[in-house]
């Protein structure tokens, strides 16, 4: 068994007579006895650290996550310079905690800053928060922002965001006693901006997605000028890896910008630690939720970073704060600016280039296969794309699994949701095809 | 030698990279995008050498301070060491994708099965989800099963969360945000729930009453069986922050406390590390009466043995976060409890009381002790008679990092006047606590001869004191 107490019996046989004690027991005379658990937990004995390696070996053996993927859906396979995860695992970043004395962290709060102003410089927008939990939170304090400063409780949301957005959302939104309502997608897979105008009386604004949930890339502009003609705010839910080729959300007229950071050189991890970014517009700054840097000086004119506007937060606010959260992800929110300041510009632009050409190789060779066709033709896309099969969805992946390739998600309408980023080779994508071509062609 | 630090922007030369691609191996495709939403511009990033990267970032690190580096009593965040096998163990685990299909993936499912099944058998409770990121995060879903609750007993009258004066912040504030409306109550004189106040503040309009045991004084509440009582009869649930559960493991159980739901702060009692402010995970955990509202998907063994994520819960309160929660922090705290077993997690427990209790003893006599008792996992201290000599509890914080320490929790909880909240943690040895307390006591004396001295701290750091209001007056939030 290992222990991390390093104070060995006989010292804590001479700390307790210090206090006058004789057993540990008598330290939990306040507990009432009969609430007492008076019997060991009913856990396994603890174990070795040679031990411990064999256990979670266990469970990682149980997983087929070593062969080529091919799926998205909000979590995406990027390359991840070495340098993000051995700069972040500096101890004095990942053992410390919320920097709430600027002397001693001033590391954490100058990294926060630097973050918040490359989430600027990538969405447009004036000011940036320190992060909040994912995307789908993100989304969720967004739609909190935008009751709080219209003083509406509706909001609209296109039916082609990440549907874990949307349940986070409404999860929320029911709580709240804020109305939502769903802009429905057409036969192009777009948000239908007619829909709009219709809906918008009383709403506060929109949120869309770009690209969407199936990849494909939307008039965001024509979507902000209708949530703007009703007098509505506009959040744009958005892929930061795309941000390297297509515009950004300030320059459509986005009030907010969000979105999860993942894509910005943080792990897959069976979908956890990423991290939510919030931007928005120097109106709305006070309506951010969660923790914000920013500059101040010392008394010798040093450059000096803190936690400031923290009059809009729980511990100083309570019931009246803007949000509940305290802890966020900070140190993800390190990552994805570690992650952007390796890239630099040129870098980000070539890796939106790869994930866009990937996929269009990819949808070009799948759609050239018989019985697999674009259900989006005509629409253009970003890393990922919609197909329908003539072979039941699910069928075909199971035969991609049994050969160790993760295929496209299938979606509840039994299309397929695929994805390649630059992760994927060219070679990969071909051997993808011609798997695909025997499966689909001995089964016919 | 103060001075200010370059930021990452100020560094950056054109044309400079630290990054590499292959060459594109298939057609260009960028053609594609329509025009009116390609970029107009060229992304005003740094452009740095990688070396020049990772000595910024090298150096910043060195301009901050972790558990790593020295003891760490911040009070109720429970800055125990993080143990290092568990970063690498967790890491196993990264390239897996969370949308595979379950039987793809039933290493972490099967691990996150079995991390809610000790979480129970450690709190007491029926069922725990694992999705919450963060300890405000639990609050929040575990509030939003508590409305779900009485909803669907169609009681939509119990619109009132009752949360005492001593709560964390985030309590009232998740309350606000799950919809409901606040009453605090204040606490009786030995810091504990005033039982008439209490009495006095549930009707048929209380949902619940929120309450952290050991209360945020460090004060085990040794009425908790007649709070419980109080709140049920009134038709209410009890809700259990579960901040400072690291007093309390295999001792005493919420479960069995009488509370209905809770939230744990995966990275205070279960040492995965805060990451500077995050990723934390507060799994919640529910009594059976409020199972039906847990978020989906939940997690269930099917008959052939395979654990399959549940979505067909017509009850549940829906999607509190994407996907299933912070991963990879759930890993590291499995291996922390698989490390420590049962009887570890008591030692654990048993010894931050220890600890907690030994540096009040020896700091008794020099500073405040509000509340003189026994104390659980922290203890709450003020400045005494040092407000005399114009040291207040800022300044000791500030002479506490001279001397090579992170300061503990201060103004808080509200209910003390200049509160010093000081949490060892297990992980300390006798002798850095010793080392803490000549500290305080150091302190304490020069505070009275050169009060001065303790006013001009911190001297050691790189910058001094910021000027915090100029910061709020005038935010400069980014560099331009």
């Amino acid at each position: 068994m290992k222990s991390y107490v390093p104070n060995t019996e006989k010292e804590r046989r001479e700390m307790l007579s210090v206090l006058g004690l004789e057993s540990m027991d008598e330290l939990f005379s306040d507990i009432p006895a009969d609430l007492r658990l008076n019997r060991p937990l009913d856990l396994p004995d603890g174990v070795s650290e040679i031990e411990l390696r064999s256990i979670l070996a266990g469970y990682a053996l149980q997983n087929e996550d070593d062969g080529l993927l091919f799926r998205g859906a909000g979590a995406y396979s990027h390359y991840i310079p070495s340098v993000v995860p051995q700069l972040a695992m500096r101890s004095e970043f990942y053992t410390a905690y919320t920097p709430y004395q600027a002397e001693m962290s001033q590391g954490m709060l100058q990294a926060l800053f630097e973050y918040q102003t490359v989430i600027c410089r990538l969405t447009g927008m004036d000011v940036a928060n320190a992060s909040v939990y994912d995307g789908a939170t993100a989304a969720a304090e967004a739609m909190i922002m935008l009751r709080d400063s219209k003083r509406r409780k509706k909001m609209l949301y296109s039916a082609a965001l990440n549907p874990d957005v949307i349940a986070v959302i409404k999860t929320y939104a029911h709580c709240l006693g804020i109305e939502t309502v769903e802009i429905p997608v057409g036969a192009d897979g777009l948000t239908d901006i007619s829909a709009i105008a219709a809906n918008m009386e009383g709403a506060a604004g929109m949120i869309a997605a770009q690209p969407n949930y199936y990849g494909n890339i939307e008039d965001m502009q024509a979507i902000s000028d209708a949530v703007h003609a009703a007098n509505g705010l506009m959040v744009a839910y958005v892929n930061p890896i795309t941000l390297g080729l297509m515009k950004r959300p300030a320059e459509y007229g986005a009030d907010i910008a969000v979105g999860d950071g993942q894509p910005l050189g943080l792990p897959l991890s069976f979908g956890g630690p990423y991290v939510g970014f919030m931007a928005t517009t120097a109106k709305l700054m006070r309506n951010l939720p969660g923790r914000i840097a920013g500059q101040t000086a010392d008394a010798e004119g040093n450059r000096v970073f803190v936690l400031t506007l923290q009059a809009r937060e729980q511990h100083i606010r309570r019931e009246k704060a803007s949000s509940n959260i305290c802890s966020n992800q900070m140190l993800c929110a390190v990552m994805a600016a570690i992650y952007c300041c390796t890239m630099g510009p040129a870098g980000m632009k070539e890796v939106a280039q790869h994930n866009i050409a990937k996929a269009h190789y990819l949808a070009e060779q799948l759609a050239a296969i018989d019985g697999i066709t674009l259900r989006y033709p005509e629409t253009p896309f970003f890393n990922e794309f919609v197909v329908d099969t003539t072979l039941p969805a699910q069928e075909l992946n199971d035969a991609l699994k049994d050969i160790g390739i993760t295929g496209g998600l299938v979606l509840p309408d039994g299309g397929m949701l695929w994805c390649a980023t630059e992760m994927n080779a060219r070679e990969e994508i071909d051997f993808l095809c011609d798997t695909i071509k025997s499966i689909m062609g001995g089964i016919r | 030698m103060r001075s200010s630090y370059k930021l990452i922007f100020e560094r950056s030369r054109e044309g400079r990279r630290a990054y590499d691609m292959p060459e594109l191996d298939v057609p260009c495709a960028c053609g594609t995008i329509p025009e009116g939403m390609r970029a107009v511009s060229r992304l005003d990033l740094p452009e740095l050498g990688e070396v020049d990267l990772v000595r910024h970032y090298t150096n910043l690190s060195r301009r901050n301070f972790g558990v790593d580096n020295g003891f760490y009593p911040l009070g109720s965040c429970t800055m125990k060491y993080n143990p290092k096998i568990n970063e690498e163990l967790a890491a196993m685990f990264n390239s897996v994708h969370p949308r595979l299909d379950a039987d793809m993936a039933q290493g972490c499912l099967r691990l996150m099965k079995d991390t809610e099944d000790m979480l129970c058998e450690i709190c007491g409770m029926d069922a725990f989800t694992l999705q919450p990121a963060a300890g405000a995060h639990g609050e929040l879903a575990g509030l939003m099963h508590i409305r779900a609750y009485h909803e669907h007993r169609g009681d939509t009258a119990r619109t009132t969360i009752i949360v005492p004066d001593a709560a964390h912040g985030t309590n009232p504030a998740s309350a606000v945000m799950a919809g409901f409306k606040v009453k605090e109550i204040k606490s009786a004189p030995d810091g504990g729930v005033d039982l008439d106040a209490l009495r006095a503040a549930v009707g048929s309009d209380t949902a619940g009453l929120m309450l952290t045991n050991p209360s945020t004084l460090g004060l085990f509440e040794r009425n908790i069986k007649k709070i419980a009582e109080i709140v049920h009869n009134a038709g209410g649930l009890l809700y259990y922050d579960g901040a400072n559960l690291n007093a309390i493991m295999g001792i005493v159980r919420p479960g069995d406390m009488g509370f209905d739901v809770m939230h744990i702060n995966l990275h205070k009692t279960f040492s995965t590390p805060h990451g500077g402010g995050g990723p934390g995970s507060g799994p919640v955990g529910v009594k059976s009466h409020l199972m039906p509202f847990m978020p989906v998907p939940v997690l269930k063994e099917d008959e052939d043995g395979m654990i399959v994520p549940d979505y067909d819960r017509p009850e549940s309160i829906g999607k509190v976060k994407s996907l299933y929660g912070n991963f990879g922090v759930i890993v590291k705290a499995y291996c922390y409890i698989r490390s420590l077993g049962g009887r570890g997690l008591k030692e654990a427990s048993e010894n931050a009381v220890l600890n907690a209790n030994y540096i009040m003893h020896r700091l008794r006599g020099a500073y405040g002790i509000p509340h003189d008792r026994t104390c659980m996992h922290e203890c709450v201290v003020t400045p005494g008679e040092l407000v005399d000599y114009g040291v207040h509890t800022s300044d000791i914080a500030k002479a506490l990092i001279d001397r090579g320490y992170h300061p503990p929790t201060i103004y808080f909880p509200l209910i003390v006047h200049e509160a010093m909240m000081i949490e060892p943690t297990e992980t300390e040895s006798r002798e850095t606590l010793d080392e803490f307390v000549d500290a305080m006591l150091d302190i304490a004396k020069v505070a009275k001869t050169d009060p001065g001295a303790i006013h001009a701290a911190p001297v050691t750091t790189p910058v001094g004191r910021p000027d915090e209001v100029a910061a709020a007056r005038k935010p400069i939030v980014k560099y331009w």
